[in-house]
């Protein structure tokens, strides 16, 4: 029925070569194509960044994005951020610090702190909540998951 | 083998912070919420929306929705056997629309098919004829009809009494939006023998299972609703939504249907808070001892009744707020409109009239020259006085002197918004001078219910076991993200012993109703059944060892392992199954008065604003706050609750609002409905006051509605105070503050 396309793109670092519906956007492909769960949809607007991704180290609201448009490039998801089953830092200080209550804003949440402690390895509490502005939460006050990337940060920089 | 050790204090009990164990699926990116659910061979599901807030159904052709390839149902009223009608409190509500349309977006029919992106274009291929109809959509005329869903008329004290110093005010709280981010969402599987298992998010599986089974007719057993995973709730999640329409889809196709409501659905899909017209008037003494109290409350209801019998009683009952008076007269009334159904949210009712009470104290204040902490203080109620409206004695803490002083000691930062420009109103946008920029500072605190009231038979359900590893513990409370699991992890860890804990949700059909996730009840209720389960089993494994202790080996006695957990089990199952209700409570009688609640809770706020009042922008910059919770059983959970329910407070004051124009929802999206961000998030310092309540567990109290109910006076409050303007409605909008 959809007009079909084939892309190669690196996702999680795996590379993976497939068809995608022209008309699909990445939130769809990774979560319904792929599999990967973990990137939310939420408002599908862009206002609320439950599905940010990054892509090629930038945060981005994959449901604003056609998934043809990240042909060729790499793809992070939440699913990525462990090594080996190991959470990475950032996800355990969001683990200690409670920031997950219901959960379903933390991986967009993690996405984009991950891409903001990759440029700027010492954020301030403003650097945070500027970073974070298109993280929606509804459950928490912000502070557990400002604290969460404060203490993940300062352990970066022992 | 004899194995010496020295006792300790199980790790992870009550009192401390231990890991969630949702946390690491969810940090994961693993965790399953009702949206992920998947099975081979499953159809989508969408629905029809009616575009009017009230029309007559003229007609209704589904044929050209099945007439197109992958679609395999498209039902209407005409579908549904059984009652066809649903309701958490009165079962008024049809399945689908039943010859007339009363709110805009309420489900008309519903399709399945193959796939998504077909079920949406197979809703939109079914040819409805509707006659539009005038809609009733003001709230005082709807009462004036008598279209009401109840009306609730409290008179106490001498109806004559009068203070010397008397403040009016009228006062408007609109309709606010839980907008939990998982969206409605579930899956249905038919049992291929009649039946079918539901997966859900929901507050409250039991009720749930009753409404489906009654309006379509199915026998009880027929029907298992599983706990999915939750995208919170905050009361979006406590009625129907699409339950009914999953399990119809499923039992006619013969396959499993998922449905997952995109966020416009998702604001139509489910009840919103009341917004409330309300009129007061406060009489004291000079000394500022309240004399007399009336109220006027009337809550938009909606189109169909959902909760708004209890919204308007907390409404209603708390009209006076955490202080006392010996004269009062209330008339409060839920109204029958087109407009969009409104039900619980985070603090039903009890946060529309602290709006307009503290509002009020404030104003008594400024009349009589006293300091408005210190009038607030001279009416606080304590334990043994009687709430203002029933005449209840208050038989458990309620420590309001405490909680008040305890914030106003807190210091008050006289912190300037410094070079930031991200910290000022308008953020990087503030065109107007710096200079102008206004502080303002506001103080409230308010009172909440403790679980359910006016004699509703309240109860939970928990077992817990022993095994060769641990404590097992069924529930089907939900944890809709606030961290219950950890709790009941807690509380069973205490009561045995036991570090290693393990949380089960049951089905319907295998462990007995939890009652509703909801009115801050499940820390007391499902907490306190795990309490009395695991001291029952705990009881019953030491005496089979006759030891004095239990840990993850196993029974203890004079230091001594006397039987291992593996033993203590193969000896017999050791469980035990508890229903624990609260103390009774009782209906109103007809004055309104009554032993009509289970306990209360009370929480104060200070905000501190900066106001830009060519633009008409706040910037909250401080919300601190004391609250009464009984007993601490996990710091960070409560710290979790008190930050995210005073941020849900903040968006009401300053910006959270459903726009209803003749019944037709305007803002139905993130971009047009806002929600607090980062950027928008104040400063908070909480401190918990620990006076132990008369039967929650370790005598804690429920903590999720006490930071909603006056953080938004209190930011209101704030702004007042930078502006000098009467603002009387909430949320505050730019134009009330520029004064066009």
């Amino acid at each position: 029925m959809n007009e079909m396309m084939q892309v190669e793109m690196t996702v999680n670092g795996r590379v993976r070569s497939f068809d995608v519906a022209v008309n699909h956007t990445l939130l769809e492909v990774l979560r319904d194509d792929i599999g990967l769960t973990g990137t939310k949809e939420c408002c599908v607007v862009g206002e609320c960044g439950a599905c940010t991704v990054l892509i090629d180290g930038v945060p981005m609201n994959s449901c604003l994005m056609l998934a043809v448009e990240a042909d060729g490039a790499d793809v992070l998801t939440v699913e990525g951020l462990a090594t080996d089953g190991h959470l990475d830092r950032l996800q355990q200080a969001f683990l200690e610090q409670g920031a997950a209550q219901c959960g379903f804003c933390i991986p967009g949440q993690l996405m984009s702190a991950h891409a903001l402690l990759q440029r700027n390895p010492h954020p301030t509490i403003d650097d945070i909540n500027e970073a974070l502005a298109g993280n929606l939460c509804r459950c928490a006050g912000y502070q557990q998951i400002s604290a969460a990337i404060m203490s993940s940060a300062e352990g970066a920089g022992r | 083998m004899t194995i010496t050790k020295t006792p300790t204090v199980v790790a992870g009990g009550v009192g401390t912070s231990p890991i969630r164990p949702d946390g690491i699926p969810k940090v994961r990116g693993e965790f399953a919420y009702s949206s992920d659910l998947e099975v081979d061979g499953m159809l989508w599901g969408s629905t029809v929306r009616s575009p009017h807030a009230r029309a007559r159904i003229v007609s209704i052709d589904v044929a050209p929705a099945l007439a197109i390839r992958g679609v395999a149902a498209a039902l209407t009223i005409a579908d549904v056997g059984g009652r066809g009608l649903f309701g958490l409190i009165e079962p008024d509500q049809p399945v689908l629309a039943d010859g007339e349309v009363r709110f805009w977006g309420e489900p008309v029919a519903v399709v399945a098919a193959d796939d998504r992106e077909t079920a949406r274009i197979a809703a939109t291929a079914v040819v409805v004829h509707y006659e539009p109809l005038d809609p009733l959509t003001d709230p005082e005329r709807a009462e004036e009809l008598g279209e009401t869903f109840r009306v609730l008329d409290i008179t106490r004290g001498d109806p004559d009494a009068r203070g010397e110093v008397v403040v009016e005010g009228y006062y408007e709280v609109g309709m606010q939006d839980q907008a939990q981010l998982g969206t409605e969402s579930g899956l249905a599987i038919p049992d291929g023998s009649g039946g079918v298992d539901l997966h859900v998010s929901t507050q409250w599986l039991h009720v749930d299972h009753e409404q489906v089974v009654a309006s379509l007719g199915l026998p009880p057993e027929q029907l298992r609703l599983h706990l999915a995973g939750i995208g919170g709730a905050f009361g979006a999640r406590e009625d129907i939504s699409l339950q009914i329409h999953l399990c119809l889809l499923a039992l006619r196709t013969g396959r499993p249907v998922k449905m997952v409501y995109d966020r416009a659905e998702s604001f139509v899909g489910h009840v919103h808070r009341h917004p409330a017209r309300m009129w007061f008037r406060h009489e004291a003494d000079r000394d500022g001892i309240l004399r007399r109290v009336e109220a006027r409350i009337l809550l938009d209801g909606g189109a169909f009744a959902s909760t708004s019998p209890a919204v308007l009683a907390n409404a209603a009952y708390f009209a006076v707020g955490p202080y006392a008076s010996e004269s009062v007269t209330v008339h409060a009334a839920a109204a029958r409109t087109n407009n969009p159904p409104c039900g619980a949210m985070r603090g039903f009712g009890a946060v529309q009239s602290c709006f307009g009470y503290e509002a009020q104290m404030d104003r008594l204040a400024a009349a009589l020259g006293i300091d408005p902490v210190e009038l607030r203080l001279r009416n606080a109620l304590d334990r043994e006085d009687r709430i203002a409206t029933t005449g209840q004695v208050i038989v458990g803490s309620l420590p309001t002197r405490r909680v008040i002083e305890a914030l106003r000691a807190l210091p008050l930062p006289d912190e300037a918004p410094g070079d930031d420009p991200r910290r000022l109103p308008g953020g990087t946008g503030l065109t107007t001078s710096r200079a102008a920029v206004m502080r303002g500072v506001g103080f409230a605190v308010g009172i909440k219910n403790l679980a359910f009231s006016e004699a509703f038979d309240d109860f939970t359900e928990v077992r817990a076991e022993l095994t060769a590893d641990g404590i097992r513990i069924h529930t089907a409370a939900a944890e809709v993200g606030q961290g219950l699991v950890t709790v009941i992890q807690q509380i069973a860890r205490t009561a045995t012993g036991i570090s290693n804990v393990e949380v089960v949700w049951d089905h319907t059909g295998e462990i007995g109703s939890a009652g509703s996730t909801s009115a801050s009840r499940q820390t007391q209720m499902t907490g306190g059944a795990t309490l009395r389960a695991c001291e029952a089993v705990a009881a019953v494994a030491l005496a089979r060892a006759d030891a004095e202790s239990l840990d993850d080996e196993g029974a203890w006695r004079d230091d001594q392992l006397v039987m291992t957990l593996a033993d203590l089990v193969a000896a017999g199952p050791i469980e035990h199954l508890e229903r624990f209700r609260h103390p009774p409570t009782t209906p109103p009688d007809e004055h309104g008065n009554g032993d009509v609640h289970a306990g209360y809770a009370v929480a104060a706020h200070r905000a501190i604003v900066d106001v830009d009042p060519e633009l008409g922008l706040v910037h909250v910059v401080r919300v601190d706050t004391a609250q009464d919770v009984g007993r601490v059983l996990n710091p960070q959970a409560v710290i979790g609750q008190i930050e995210g329910g005073i941020m849900q407070g903040v968006g009401l004051a300053i910006m959270e609002e459903i726009v209803i124009d003749r019944g037709v929802m305007k803002n139905a999206s993130f971009t047009d409905y806002l929600l607090p961000t980062f950027l928008d998030a104040p400063d908070m310092t909480a401190v918990l006051i620990e006076e132990p309540d008369h039967w929650g567990p370790f005598g804690a109290k429920g903590v999720g509605e006490p930071p909603t109910i006056s953080s938004t006076a209190a930011v209101v409050a704030a702004i007042r105070n930078a502006t000098g303007r009467d603002l009387n409605r909430a949320p505050v909008r730019p134009e009330d503050i520029v004064g066009l």
